[in-house]
């Protein structure tokens, strides 16, 4: 791949599920492990929030020798500062987790970063396997294992899904010794989430799946298969101007559009 | 005849040579990091080191010992002599008498290397050491016939031009090997090298019949952590690498050789050495790593040393079991050197192979190697109606229960530790949730930090109650605790004054107090399989073996046991890493338990007894020495 385009990998401080303690968020570190496959060591590690937070250098343990981060409270509207960064530092290729293990965890920043900077989303990818000229090959992740290849074209924000490759190992060493860039980038507070009163949240009951397979390869899949609506339709052939036609029915038989 | 100059020209032209290479060897030694070490005390302790501690374990072989005595000693004694008398051309018939004594003996002794020779076992290493008794026979020989003169027993210039030409050529091919073999490289480099190796070890506590096992501590915050090229070994590990006799007792005992796992820990030294003097290992002539080629790796004194002179792998498959060091005549430290190379692995490249990478993010985010809520560290303790320390502050006795609380065969042990110390009236703590892991995976796996992490705070919680013994049912943890917190334990002083005890020792103490009334045991033939962490790095043997025979269990020992037990396949990680061999070493460990015809093995570690009943069925049934114990318990009626 060119040296000209520029990947990005936002990182946000993870949870653990079990103990509750920071860590190097899973899907984060599975868009570092993907920037480090299309940039190397000139992947550009950024993270808004507190520069001496010591998760951080989980990421940069991965192998990168420095990273940036955009220094901001709690409580911080991170949205306009990273919005200005990308654009500001010309980038092109911009990953990150699908939603944040801590804080408000509502996965909107992709879309709302998208929609600021007016950049194509492509969410929950598994794999970007070249980016040329411009442009950019992409394998989406879809249930059971299914993938759909899309190409799309630079700059433009991606969503790494879980099926995406393992992030590496953290070697302390590399870790402790990465420099920190720290930008005092203006503070948009967030009134509304320092309002609100946060406590844990319950494991909701589940519903009992009863599952009439008749022998071990069904029941198997229905163990491990992500649940698939039943409705809908896969459009694989037509022009794009039917399928955009079939959408907009959909859209309006669904009533969410009059 | 020419002898008048021939002999002493040789004899000082050889040992001028000698010097030379002593200092190149030196320098070699001295690429290596700065370590402390009293180098006036050890060359005064060297002899008595050499005569008591290196001799014990060699006398474990009678037949070597008694060959090398004789030997080495007849070496040493009678070149001293060839100096005087055929250097400095002293004209003395006692000292030349003195000389002829000392030779026959190295004569009588160096028979024996030849015998040996003759139909070596596979551990020896063959090559230039096969030439050894040939040499040894060839000095001691020459110098008896050339030293007849001067003790008046024969004429002065006898012989003729052939004798001399002869002799001659003897001369020089003798002390070639004896003076310029010892500090070149050649077999008798390990009389140099061992010498001083003795003086400058790294653990001078071994000495004197002490034990020391807990690893060093890695310097944290460096521009590199652990070993990745030879020069960042210590010095005096690199010149404990050289003192090597390539006998092959460590080959001899390593559970992974055995197992056909990458590792035979004889061929690593030498690929040490080979890595700090520069080269390849092609002239290596024992055994290789197992389905490992020789001939292709590759070293210097600043190349890092996996890529070329050793593959991961072999680092990986060691067990840190320890067998090896014990065994070893030339005391030298296989597992420190195996760690430290495993440090720069996980530290600095990430690369801890299978399942280690997610073992020490687990144990970092969460105390536990495999990841569990820590508050659910005492579930399996709901009913054992424990006191916590944070509610009573203080204890007799604190049980340190580790991260068997997980898992629900280690439940077992830890139940019926419980159930004899409620029997006998013990006031007993634990910490609960506040225990964290001991951090003994992390650190074999190299993760030196994220040991000292946890070391660091498990001291702090320990540091705020006050008990006057520890006891643990894990060795591993008992080793970290009593061996290994000390290094950072000095602000603190949080276990300056405990008592570190297995729970074998401490049941053990029980039972002869009369505090366990115990019914004796009836099932059948018992052997015991000794863990490593509790035997050779604690020499603990006894206490297990009082407490099966106060059940009246006349114990049918495996042919290696005590000291010489061999590893259950479950230490420094080797589960976690996982690398493939052509056998498990839990099989082998299990067809040693066969062979007594046990229907029992007793053991006293969580892990040896994971691994042991991991062994397919039919086998002779596993259980800890508590379990046995709390299966004899003669309770009161209340
Ligand atoms: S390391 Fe020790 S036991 Fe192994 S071959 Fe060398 S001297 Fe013998
Ligand atoms: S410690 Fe055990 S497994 Fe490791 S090299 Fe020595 S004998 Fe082999």
């Amino acid at each position: 791949m060119q040296p000209s385009v520029n990947v990005v990998s936002l990182v946000s401080v993870g949870r653990h599920p079990q103990s509750d303690r920071s860590r190097r968020a899973d899907q984060d570190a599975r868009a570092v492990e993907l920037g480090l496959k299309l940039a190397g060591k000139n992947l550009t590690l950024v993270h808004a929030g507190d520069p001496e937070n010591p998760v951080l250098r989980q990421y940069a343990g991965m192998g990168l020798d420095a990273f940036t981060v955009l220094r901001q409270k709690s409580y911080s509207d991170v949205l306009p500062i990273i919005g200005n960064f990308l654009t500001e530092n010309n980038a092109h290729v911009v990953l990150m987790g699908i939603r944040a293990e801590s804080g408000e965890s509502s996965g909107m920043l992709p879309y709302l970063l998208a929609e600021k900077l007016g950049w194509p989303l492509l969410s929950r990818v598994a794999d970007i396997l070249h980016v040329e000229n411009g442009k950019a090959d992409v394998l989406l992740a879809l249930p059971r294992g299914q993938r759909r290849a899309v190409t799309v074209s630079l700059p433009f924000i991606a969503t790494v899904d879980n099926a995406a490759k393992d992030a590496r190992q953290s070697a302390y060493g590399p870790g402790i010794r990465a420099s920190i860039t720290v930008l005092d980038a203006e503070q948009t507070a967030d009134n509304m989430a320092a309002s609100w009163a946060i406590s844990p949240a319950k494991p909701r009951a589940k519903r009992m799946k009863v599952v009439k397979a008749k022998n071990a390869a069904d029941r198997f899949k229905a163990a491990t298969a992500k649940p698939v609506g039943g409705g809908g339709n896969v459009l694989k052939q037509g022009t794009p101007a039917e399928k955009a036609q079939a959408i907009f029915d959909l859209l309006l038989e669904e009533k969410v559009i009059r | 005849m020419m002898f008048d100059w021939l002999t002493p020209t040789l004899i000082a032209v050889l040992l001028v040579l000698a010097g030379i290479g002593a200092v190149r060897r030196m320098n070699l030694w001295r690429a290596g990091q700065a370590d402390k070490v009293d180098l006036i005390a050890g060359l005064m302790a060297m002899p008595k080191r050499y005569l008591h501690d290196l001799h014990h374990v060699v006398e474990r072989d009678k037949y070597i010992s008694r060959t090398h005595v004789a030997t080495g000693g007849g070496f040493v004694l009678a070149m001293l002599l060839v100096v005087f008398v055929h250097l400095f051309g002293v004209d003395s018939k006692v000292l030349a008498w003195l000389l002829l004594a000392a030779l026959v003996m190295m004569f009588y002794g160096a028979v024996f290397v030849f015998k040996r020779r003759l139909n070596p076992p596979s551990r020896l290493s063959k090559g230039p050491w096969m030439r050894l008794p040939k040499s040894l026979l060839t000095f001691s020989i020459t110098f008896f016939v050339l030293t007849l003169p001067a003790a008046g027993v024969l004429p002065e210039g006898f012989g003729g031009g052939l004798l001399t030409v002869v002799l001659s050529f003897c001369i020089l091919a003798s002390l070639v090997e004896m003076l310029f073999g010892m500090t070149w490289g050649g077999p008798m480099k390990h009389a140099f090298a061992g010498a001083l190796h003795l003086a400058f070890h790294r653990r001078p506590e071994r000495f004197g019949g002490g034990r020391s096992t807990g690893l060093k501590a890695a310097v944290l915050g460096e521009t590199s952590h652990g070993v990745a090229k030879p020069t960042d070994f210590k010095w005096n590990q690199l010149l404990g690498f050289d003192a090597c006799v390539q006998c092959g007792r460590c080959e001899a005992v390593c559970p992974a050789f055995a197992a056909g796992q990458p590792l035979n820990p004889k061929k690593l030294i030498q690929d040490m050495v080979v890595g700090f003097a520069g080269g390849t290992d092609e002239k290596y002539a024992g055994s290789p790593y197992p389905n490992v080629e020789v001939g292709n790796a590759k070293g210097g004194p600043d190349q890092i040393i996996t890529d070329g002179l050793i593959h991961p792998d072999t680092l990986w498959s060691c067990t840190t079991c320890r067998a090896c060091v014990e065994e070893c005549p030339m005391m030298i430290e296989h597992v420190d050197a195996i760690v430290d190379m495993r440090r720069f692995l996980t530290l600095e490249k990430g690369d801890t192979p299978n399942k280690g990478a997610q073992v020490l993010e687990n144990i970092i985010a969460t105390d536990n190697p495999n990841g569990f809520s820590p508050s659910s560290r005492t579930h399996w303790a709901a009913d054992q109606n424990l006191n916590l320390m944070k509610d009573v502050q203080q204890a007799d006795v604190l049980f340190w229960v580790s991260d068997g609380a997980f898992d629900m065969r280690s439940q077992r042990i830890l139940r019926a530790f419980v159930k004899l110390l409620k029997a006998a009236n013990v006031d007993v703590a634990i910490l609960g949730d506040e225990e964290l892991d001991s951090g003994d995976v992390a650190r074999r796996l190299g993760d030196d930090a994220t040991f000292q992490n946890l070391a660091k705070r498990n001291l702090a919680i320990l540091s705020q109650y006050r008990f006057k013994t520890i006891v643990t049912t894990d060795p591993h943890a008992f080793h970290c605790l009593r061996n290994e917190y000390a290094d950072f334990d000095s602000d603190l002083n949080a276990l300056a004054s405990v008592e570190v005890l297995h729970h074998t020792t401490f049941l053990n103490r029980l039972v002869q107090e009369g505090r366990l009334q115990l019914d004796t045991f009836k099932g059948g033939k018992v052997t015991y399989h000794d863990p490593c962490y509790l035997g050779r790095y604690n020499g603990e043997y006894d206490a297990p073996r009082e407490l099966l025979a106060s059940l009246g269990i006349d114990v049918a020992e495996m042919e290696r046991s005590g000291y010489r037990s061999r590893c259950c396949g479950g230490g420094g990680g080797a589960p976690i890493t996982d690398i493939p061999g052509e056998r498990r070493i839990a099989d082998m460990r299990m067809e040693d338990v066969v062979s007594t015809g046990a229907e029992l093995v007793a053991v006293g570690c969580q892990q040896c007894t994971a691994m042991l009943e991991g062994v397919v069925e039919p086998r002779p049934v596993v259980k800890d020495i508590a379990e046995i114990l709390a299966g004899q318990l003669i309770e009161e009626a209340h």
